[in-house]
């Protein structure tokens, strides 16, 4: 029997849901409509109406607020309009698709003692009459996202929910042996492995060797451990690059057999070379995450994924699971790291797009937005682990294909870093059951995307359930201290396949299929292998082990299963992966092969350097076409004399505040906790109003300690349109200068590389790759900073069929984001950005050239050309070791980094942050020898750059600390609310703006 | 006079019993975290103890509706063993979601007799007095919150008149049943914490310094004893003087306001 509870708000009280709606209309343009709306509950089982009364309102509803309706589904009750409105439509979770709220409502439901077989959430709208064009908007638009949820307009059709079926075991082999070339590509494609053909002839040849055809698991085992996400066969594959191998040498050749090892690993490991005893890498490109030495007792480890592609087609369940992705990465390194914060950087586009302006298959930029942050922060919170650095770029190019990167820092005891899987361990899967929801997510995230995207790859989209994940965590931080197994890894992409794969990679595995525990039945062999269901870890347990382990488990109401054993090996004593449903054997696969035997393919890479232009005027004015028409003819503004709409200074410097990519993320930030596990030292927002933009976050992680770390991070995709080597090396020096402003001991900072380019298979793109590794190689080592982790997520492209019936593709920009983990003896010496008091001095640290390519100031003003900021290696590793030193011996009270916007945004900012007025001279700029204009002075987005305040009697000390680095005193701090700036040559300022109108220029666009 | 024991209880998706646990054994006690399951299995092993906790977090990650499920568990399983505790003159204190879960298990305040549709079963005869719901704003928010107590009727809040603490929650908007219900709270003295602006004023508090629309600018309630105490905001993130957003502008003290509750609770017992 299926009953439906619906739950309404009591009358007078707002209606969230339906305001919601509203806002989401009103967002894309569309007229709000007059709904109301309910939260509904599918409960199948109960046959006396008193206990589903009891269900109701002793657990659904909550009197105070709301009521509730009880029915059985048909009965006209659930279907009589509320006054005014008539139009009734439901929206469900798909079957299959995770839903959290019922599967707890059924665990309390029969808390409550009252049986039930299934329970299902939907909600239910009524609107006044809509037409069928509105209602068709409607539901797909706002209320429903195809990829997740099913959408039924009038009453439910249905008397039963789906709980699946029963499976039928046949095993299937695929019948590769006979293919020919344009056969095997076909099978790629259509059986969505999408491997290149190169790789699916070799896997032909060793099938023809073994005289078989493989089943269709060990075919499916091959192209996940072998897809570009698992396996990062581009970046890590052989390259023949020919361009620039310095940032200005001439065009040579270089050719890689494996790009990143000799790139970006190659420098870490000079610089433990060069560190000797002192090194303070534990492991590096090895594990789930990047760990260094934090304290005698503790490590701390970093990870950033991305999770682009599911995020393009349903924002929150992208998001949602790219967090708990990223968590269990740290929580499944080692022996088990304890999540202890998170970050999150995201592109998209403009979030005001026009609707129509929108290629089919993409959702609107505002909906991605606004589902990326729900899905974040729902999993961050649930987790209790704070949410304390990130950023989001914004760019036209990322509309279907936006980025989202989620990182995640561990805290692991010195003892517990490394793991070693024991031949014998069982191989035990604990956490979330297996479903149907995430097949083929790995194979699809190196895939390109599509408009049908949505459709092909539905099954790779999922929500997650961070509860169930923060119970694993639990279970597995104690499990590890009382030492109860040898290693643990989580279920990522490819599922089971790759974590067992990976797990049991030297020594072999066989695993039961048939005993994984499934959320419903009808699972074949090969779903359950490769499901993503998220949620899952797998852990190698000593049989010794076993009972305590099981019982740790019970008692935390998490479910463990033994599904295999480690240690499995064919005739010749080489290791093996064998499979086996109901003691039937479904795979075995060579280890050898399965991690070994993908042909090396050579990829072609080519960098040409764009000659430097003068900055110039994009584009004829009224023309928007995109892209922007380059009139390289113009004449180039000699320094001092721009044309007349670029002189308003106070103008562009309020625009510069507005523009998005600088302007107030408060609205996202204040959703996600950032204080939860107490530590928290520097917050995001900082400042008298706590609204300050920090520089880089300062927790706290042992709370008897006062040893901190330190987060911060580095993206800049427009200087990558000059040259990518100098966005890569102005990324690493904004992460680590973020973390020295607010007094992260440079010698002790950790990065980490996420490379997400466009398609790889074009030479310029991979080749724009390489400029960027090759300055990530040589910035690294000139700084000391080592790279310990990374990722990277190509083919982020999306191609599409426009109106005119052409094929259309947008490539997004190539983007490097550096994540950086420093360190902080004491967090009572950190600073925070906001001025403190007047009277005090200021100080520009660091040295300002001509750089304005790339730049805000030329976003604001569309110019193009100009030359990118540059980095200074070991200058700046002077600068950030002197400047360090000041902040550490008490000499700073604020630090800001100068970046987008660069002197006049970074001025902004402390005043306003801190209520104080400020007052600058630009002379006093000069006067350190440095380039002379007031827009380069200004707003040139120089590398290597801070303002300092410091207090009059520490003003000597201060020099004297800095000498040896480019520091002049440029003005101070004062009573008063306006931030004025003294140009060159004259005591007239240029900038002259009061404190509540930048705030405002600020906060204002995504004051949402 | 031994240190205190406190049983820290925790539900799948509680999240803040770690630095809940410190912030004990830093003012005196002797902290025990436990699972709820472990006290389902053994009700009666609460006695063993001084103070109960329910720290903040997401327990049952808020499905249905924040603090319910944990609720009805107390509800269902351990109102007899909780009673006790309570009549012993023992003390209680709910955080964040162990305020919601205080609130929906009647811990806190004692059902009334139902005023909204009854259940056929009877089962209806008497509801909860007050609820946490949803912010006004819609949306889980994180933000430091002025606080002021009123009277002395709680034991955790004595001497304390002003706090500094973050909260951190999406159903924190405190809503009595009706207007009486609300009235008798407010002269008991039992909406003893409440948001205020920066002038110290908790009569008109808008948003964002009352952060969630509660009524009366309730951000904590206590019960008639003044022994059990729910509360939005989280003490135990305010222990440190580098927990205070203004710590680098010479605003902190030496201590960070949140301790004192804690300490108030060791000192009862001493």
């Amino acid at each position: 029997m299926l009953w439906e509870i619906d739950i309404a708000c009591r009358p007078g009280l707002p209606n969230r849901a339906a305001e919601g709606v509203a806002t989401a209309a009103a967002d894309l343009g569309l007229t709000p409509p007059k709904l109301t709306a309910l939260q509904g509950y599918l409960v199948q089982g109960p046959t006396s109406r008193a206990d589903v009364e009891r269900i109701a309102r002793g657990l659904l509803a909550d009197g105070v607020v709301e009521t509730a309706l009880v029915a059985r589904v048909g009965d006209g009750a659930l279907t009589e309009p509320p006054p005014g409105l008539s139009q009734l439509i439901h929206v469900l979770p798909k079957p299959g698709v995770m839903d959290p709220v019922a599967q707890s409502a059924s665990d309390a439901i029969a808390d409550l003692g009252i049986e039930v077989e299934a329970v299902r959430t939907l909600k239910k709208y009524w609107f006044e009459k809509l037409d069928a064009k509105s209602l068709d908007v409607l539901a797909r638009k706002v209320l429903a996202n195809d990829a997740i949820e099913q959408v039924v307009v009038g009453p439910l059709t249905f008397d039963r929910l789906e709980i699946g079926q029963p499976y039928r075991y046949e095993l299937k082999h695929v019948a590769i042996r006979e293919m020919d070339d344009a056969a095997l590509m076909r099978l790629s494609r259509e059986g969505q492995l999408y491997l290149q053909l190169a790789e699916m002839q070799a896997i032909r040849a060793y099938y023809r060797d073994a005289k078989r055809d493989p089943t269709d698991a060990e075919l499916e085992t091959l192209a996940q451990t072998w897809s570009e996400h698992c396996s990062h066969k581009t970046l890590g594959g052989r390259i023949a690059y020919r361009g620039p191998l310095t940032a200005d040498g001439g065009v040579g050749e270089r050719r890689f057999d494996s790009m990143l090892k000799e790139t970006i690993f190659a420098a870490t490991q000079q610089i433990r070379k060069d560190l000797g005893a002192k090194d303070w890498c534990v492991s590096v490109f090895k594990d789930n995450a990047g760990i260094v030495r934090f304290d005698d007792a503790w490590n701390v480890c970093f990870k950033v994924e991305t999770h682009n592609h599911p995020s393009a087609l349903e924002p929150y369940g992208g998001a949602n699971t790219g967090v708990g992705g990223v968590i269990r990465d740290t929580l499944g390194t080692g022996l088990g790291a304890k999540p202890i914060c998170n970050t999150d950087v995201f592109c998209f586009a403009e979030p005001d797009t026009l609707a129509d302006d929108l290629p089919p298959g993409t959702l609107h930029p505002k909906r991605v937005m606004k589902g990326v942050v729900s899905g974040v922060r729902d999993y961050g919170n649930r987790m209790g682990i704070p949410t304390v650095n990130g950023a989001i770029c914004f760019d036209r190019r990322y509309l279907g294909n936006p980025l989202v990167f989620c990182g995640n820092v561990g805290l692991i005891p010195r003892d517990k870093s490394f793991k070693e899987v024991q031949a014998g361990d069982h191989v035990v899967a604990i956490g979330g059951r297996t479903g149907r929801d995430g097949i083929h997510g790995a194979t699809f995230s190196s895939a390109e995307l599509t408009h049908e995207s949505e459709s092909l790859s539905g099954g790779a989209v999922q929500i997650g359930n961070a509860v169930t994940e923060k119970m694993v965590a639990d279970v597995v931080l104690q499990a590890r201290d009382r030492g109860l197994f040898t290693a643990l890894t989580d279920c990522g992409a490819g599922g089971f396949s790759s974590a067992v794969g990976e797990m049991g990679q030297e020594l072999g595995a066989e695993v039961w299929l048939e005993r994984a525990p499934l959320k419903y039945e009808g699972l074949s062999y090969t779903e359950i292998w490769i499901s993503e269901a998220q949620e899952r870890m797998v852990l190698s347990v000593p049989p010794a082990k076993w009972g305590e382990f099981q019982a740790l488990c019970a008692g935390e109401g998490v479910e463990a299963t033994i599904i295999g054993r480690f240690g499995h090996a064919n005739a010749a004593g080489q290791p093996r992966l064998e499979l086996k449903y109901a003691g039937k054997s479904v795979a075995d696969l060579d280890m050898h092969f399965l991690h070994d035997g993908r042909p090396p393919v050579v990829r072609e890479a080519t960098y040409t350097p764009q000659p430097e232009q003068p900055l110039a005027v994009a584009r004829v004015p009224g023309a928007s076409e995109a892209p922007p028409q380059h009139v390289w003819g113009a004449a180039p503004l000699a320094p001092g004399t721009p044309p007349a709409s670029q002189q308003d200074h106070n103008a562009t410097l309020l625009k510069i505040l507005g523009s998005l990519n600088v302007a107030s993320k408060e609205w996202v930030i204040r959703q996600y906790d950032h204080e939860v596990q107490g530590g928290s030292v520097v917050k995001p927002l900082t400042g008298v109003h706590n609204d300050g933009p920090s520089d880089a976050a300062v927790i706290r992680p042992v709370l008897s300690s006062r040893r901190g770390i330190v987060v911060g991070c580095g993206i800049n995709p427009r200087y990558g349109e000059l040259d990518t080597w100098h966005m890569a090396a102005s990324a690493i020096d904004e992460a680590v200068r973020n973390c020295v402003a607010v007094g992260a001991d440079p010698a002790r900072i950790a990065i980490l590389d996420n490379f997400c380019w466009g398609d790889c298979e074009k030479p310029e793109t991979l080749g724009s790759l390489v400029r960027a590794a090759l300055a990530c190689h040589d910035v690294a080592l000139a700084l000391g900073t080592p790279f310990v982790s990374g990722k990277d997520s190509l083919n982020n492209e999306f191609s599409f069929v426009d109106s005119a019936g052409q094929r259309q593709s947008i490539a997004i920009p190539p983007t490097l984001l550096i994540s950086a983990l420093g360190q902080i003896d004491d967090v009572s010496r950190a600073v925070t950005m906001d001025l403190k008091r007047p009277g005090n001095l200021i100080y520009l640290v660091g040295a300002t050239h001509n750089e304005l390519g790339g730049s805000h100031y030329a976003l604001i003003h569309d110019l193009t050309g100009g030359r990118v900021p540059r980095v200074d290696p070991q200058q700046a590793r002077r600068t950030f070791v002197t400047l360090h030193r000041a902040i550490n011996g008490g000499l700073v009270r604020a630090c800001h980094d100068l970046s987008e916007g660069g002197l006049a945004v970074a001025a902004a900012e402390m005043a306003f942050a801190g209520g104080l007025g400020l007052q600058l001279n630009l002379d006093r700029m000069t006067a350190a020898g440095r380039s002379a204009s007031d827009v380069v002075l200004l707003f040139s987005e120089s590398n290597t750059r801070f303002l300092c305040e410091v207090a009059a009697e520490k003003a000597a000390e201060f020099e004297s600390t800095l000498a040896g680095v480019s520091c002049a005193r440029i003005g101070e701090v004062v009573q008063g609310s306006r931030l004025a700036v003294a140009g060159l040559g004259t005591a007239a300022p240029v900038i002259d703006v009061s404190l509540v109108d930048l705030k405002e220029a600020w906060q204002a666009p995504l004051r949402w | 006079m031994p240190r205190p024991r406190v049983l820290i209880l925790r539900a799948p998706g509680t999240n803040c019993d770690v630095e809940t646990a410190f912030a004990f054994e830093t003012a005196g006690a002797a902290p025990d975290v436990w699972h709820l399951n472990r006290l389902l299995e053994t009700p009666r092993g609460a006695g063993d103890f001084q103070i109960l906790c329910i720290p903040g977090g997401f327990s049952y990650g808020d499905d249905i509706a924040a603090g319910r499920i944990f609720g009805n568990q107390i509800r269902h399983h351990l109102a007899g063993a909780l009673g006790d505790f309570k009549a012993a003159g023992k003390l209680i204190l709910g955080i964040c979601n162990g305020f919601q879960v205080l609130i929906k298990s009647g811990i806190l305040l004692d059902d009334v007799p139902a005023k909204n549709p009854p259940v056929p079963n009877g089962e209806g005869a008497t509801e909860p007095p007050a609820t946490l719901t949803w912010n006004d704003t819609g949306r889980f928010e994180d933000r430091w919150v002025r606080l002021v107590t009123i009277g002395d009727r709680c034991v955790f809040l004595r001497g304390i008149e002003r706090m500094y603490l973050p909260m951190a929650h999406a159903e924190g908007k405190f809503v009595a049943r009706d207007a009486d219900i609300l009235g008798a709270l407010d002269r008991n003295g039992q909406i003893a914490l409440r948001y205020a602006t920066s002038t110290g004023d908790c009569r008109t508090v808008p948003y964002p310094d009352n952060p969630n629309g509660a009524q009366l600018n309730a951000a904590g309630i206590c019960d008639e004893t003044g022994h059990v105490l729910g509360l939005m905001p989280h003490p135990e993130r305010h222990l440190d003087p580098t927990n205070h957003p203004h710590w680098t502008r010479g605003e902190a003290g030496t201590v960070g306001d949140g301790l004192k509750v804690f300490q108030n609770a060791v000192e009862y017992f001493a």
